[in-house]
Order: C-alpha cells, then sequence, then structure tokens
C-alpha cells in the first residue's frame, strides 16, 4: 500500500496490512500476537503481582483487583442471575479484562516507536480475526450454557412466546456474534483512524481530546462486549414459565 | 492511496481471515483458565471470606446490642423498683416521726395541763386559807374593837 503524499514518522497510515508469521501451512497475523502476549503479560504480571499476599485488609493492587472482581461479579449476576453466574464469572470476566487492556494498550502504548517490516502493532481487537474469535466464543459459550443447563428444552426458548419467533431466533444466532464482532472492531478501528488522520493533518494538540474520547469508547466497548455476552448466556439458562 | 480497504484481496485488507482468528480463540480460552486459577478463584475467596467475617461480625454485635438493651430495660426497672421503695421507706419515716412527734406533744401538753391543774388547785386552796385566815383576822379585829369601845363606856 502506498504511503500518503506528507509522510510524518508517526502519522503513517497503514491499513489493512499485517506481519505474517507461517506456521505450517497456516498464516498468522504477527503484530496481532505480538501486542496481545505483550498485554497478557502485563495483566498476568499485575495479578500475580496483586494476589501475592493477599490479606483481609487489602492493600495496594489486592484494592483494585477486589475492585475489579466486584465490578465484573456484579456484571455477571445481574445479567446472568444468581444461579449460574458463578461458572460464567471467569469467562465474562477474561472477556472484560482481555478486551479492556487490548483497547487501552492500543491506546496508550505509543507502538510506532517499534518498527515492523510489514503492518503496525496496534490494539489487538482492532483485528477483526481477534473480535470474531471472541464473537464466536460467546455464541458457543451461551449454546453450551443452555444445553447443559436445560437440556434439549433449551430449544423451547427458540419458539417461545409463539413458534412465529422461530425465524427471528434463528436469525439471532447469527446476528449476534455479527454484531458483537463489527461493533467492537469498528469502534476500535475507527477511533484508530480518526487520531491517525488527525496527527497526520493536524499534529499538535488537537488529536488530544479525540485520544481521550478513544479512551472512553475503549472502556465502554469492553463494557458492552462483556454485558452482552453476559446478557447472552443469562438468555439462555433462563427458564420459561 | 490506492486502495485503503483491500475488501477480499488475496493479501492483506481489513476482512483479512486466516488461522490467527482460532488461534486467538484458543489463546482467550487459555487466558480463561490462567485468570480463573490466579485470579478470580483467589480474590473471590478472599472477598467472599470478608463478606462473610462481616457478616458474622455484624450479627455478633447485633446480638451484643440487643444483649445490652435487654440489660438495660431490666437494670431500669430495677432502679425504678429501687426508687420506688426508697420513696416508701421515706413516707414511712416521715410519718412515723410525725407520729412521735404527736405523741410527745400530747405527752407535753397533758403533763403542762396537769401541773397547771396542781397549780391552780394549791392556789385556790391557799387563797382560801388566806380567806379564812383574814375572815378570822377580821371577826377578832371587830370584837377587839367592839371590847375595847364597850370598855371606854
Amino acid at each position: 500500500m502506498g504511503s500518503l503524499p506528507f509522510v510524518l514518522p508517526f502519522a503513517e497510515l497503514e491499513v489493512g496490512q499485517h506481519l505474517y508469521w507461517q506456521i505450517g501451512n497456516f498464516r498468522i497475523h504477527g503484530q496481532v500476537f505480538m501486542t496481545s502476549w505483550l498485554l497478557i503479560g502485563a495483566l498476568l504480571a499485575l495479578v500475580v503481582i496483586g494476589t501475592k499476599k493477599m490479606e483481609r485488609d487489602p492493600k495496594g493492587v489486592q484494592n483494585l483487583l477486589e475492585f475489579l472482581w466486584d465490578y465484573i461479579r456484579d456484571l455477571a449476576r445481574t445479567q446472568i442471575g444468581e444461579k449460574v453466574y458463578r461458572d460464567w464469572m471467569p469467562f465474562i470476566g477474561t472477556l472484560f479484562l482481555f478486551i479492556f487492556v487490548s483497547n487501552w494498550g492500543g491506546a496508550l502504548v505509543p507502538w510506532k516507536l517499534i518498527e515492523l517490516p510489514s503492518g503496525e502493532l496496534g490494539a489487538p481487537t482492532a483485528d477483526i480475526n481477534t473480535t470474531v474469535a471472541l464473537a464466536l466464543l460467546v455464541s458457543l459459550s451461551y449454546f453450551y450454557a443452555g444445553l447443559s443447563n436445560k437440556g434439549l428444552r433449551y430449544f423451547e426458548y427458540y419458539v417461545h412466546p409463539t413458534p412465529i419467533m422461530l425465524p427471528f431466533k434463528i436469525v439471532e444466532d447469527f446476528t449476534k456474534p455479527l454484531s458483537l464482532s463489527f461493533r467492537l472492531f469498528g469502534n476500535i478501528l475507527a477511533d484508530e483512524l480518526v487520531v491517525a488522520v488527525l496527527v497526520f493533518l493536524v499534529p499538535l494538540v488537537l488529536p488530544v481530546p479525540v485520544m481521550f474520547l478513544g479512551l472512553f469508547t475503549s472502556a465502554i466497548q469492553a463494557l458492552i462486549f462483556a454485558t452482552l455476552a453476559a446478557y447472552y448466556i443469562g438468555e439462555a439458562v433462563e427458564e420459561h414459565h | 492511496m490506492p486502495s485503503l480497504f483491500l475488501f477480499g484481496a488475496s493479501e492483506g485488507g481489513l476482512f483479512d481471515f486466516d488461522a490467527t482468528l482460532p488461534l486467538m480463540a484458543v489463546q482467550v480460552v487459555l487466558l480463561t483458565f490462567i485468570l480463573n486459577a490466579l485470579f478470580f478463584k483467589p480474590v473471590g475467596r478472599v472477598v467472599e471470606e470478608r463478606e462473610d467475617y462481616v457478616n458474622t461480625s455484624r450479627a455478633e454485635a447485633k446480638k451484643k446490642i440487643a444483649e445490652v438493651e435487654r440489660l438495660e430495660t431490666e437494670l431500669k426497672e430495677q432502679l425504678k423498683e429501687a426508687r420506688l421503695a426508697a420513696q416508701k421507706v421515706i413516707l414511712e419515716a416521715e410519718q412515723d416521726s410525725e407520729n412521735l412527734y404527736k405523741e410527745a406533744l400530747a405527752l407535753a401538753t397533758s403533763e403542762a395541763n396537769a401541773s397547771r391543774e396542781n397549780a391552780r388547785l394549791e392556789i385556790d386552796s391557799q387563797k382560801n386559807e388566806a380567806l379564812k385566815q383574814l375572815k378570822s383576822d377580821a371577826d377578832n379585829l371587830g370584837d377587839l374593837i367592839v371590847e375595847r369601845l364597850l370598855a371606854k363606856k
């Protein structure tokens, strides 16, 4: 892809270019995994530091972790319900934390300082593969949750108020992962693009408020994804009468 | 920019699906298990232990407060009874002292009356005696006068 006319060192727009790693017959996007490993490493380091010496009177990082735990528990409990939220809390929490660190890591870490032979480092969630992977995991989870909790009675959900709903509910099973993945992908990519374009046009001051807006959007998107995932699981395990 | 969004291009593009997708899914599932072991379980244990501790402490405190309130009412009852008893004792003592006073007063009054009566009787007898004396004296004197007058003649 050709670069733009006035090439500034940190304001180059590269969209749709990837750093390919060849593994056997498969190719993967190296830049996505590099950033995701770094961010997962940072997340795990925080978790390990915070849980190393836990006390009844929390101190330091333990406070932060307990706040996050409480936040995720409330989210899971309100969406999934008192009965089974414990089984799904780690999954919902992992989705939230992974998407959150990915979004903020993509927005806050100056990845541009690291030169890659092709493509550029950025938020892992700005790659469609990541968001579709997450959305498909959510689909599998709610099917599994419904089937494991209610057995074949899960399919009553499809004809729940009336059998007229059947086609809509089947379409929903496809639109749920589609909307989940595209919402996250679109928001994060659009944020990166807006900032990149603004930096390219006006390198000073002006991009800063947009960057803050981007941080806000990133946090909201993580929350939305986790909340919707929990809601779908809750919908699947809900008992109809 | 020849093509910013390489839709369906063989090389690259925004919607370039490849083995990244399943690998990322596996990675997130692994991360779920790791975070469950490192984060959700230990932190959940600590938080729930603390919630239990707070709940039991609160229940104990409530029990203690109830006990204290019970004791307080009991003591207040006792205090009230003691006050009533004390008032009764005071009333009795006052009545006793009043009775004693009245008795003493009555005794003293009757004694005084008796001694006054005695004195009056004594005075009366003395007066009678004196009157008698006076009368006899007057009689003697009259006799004497009469004798003298008769003697002169």
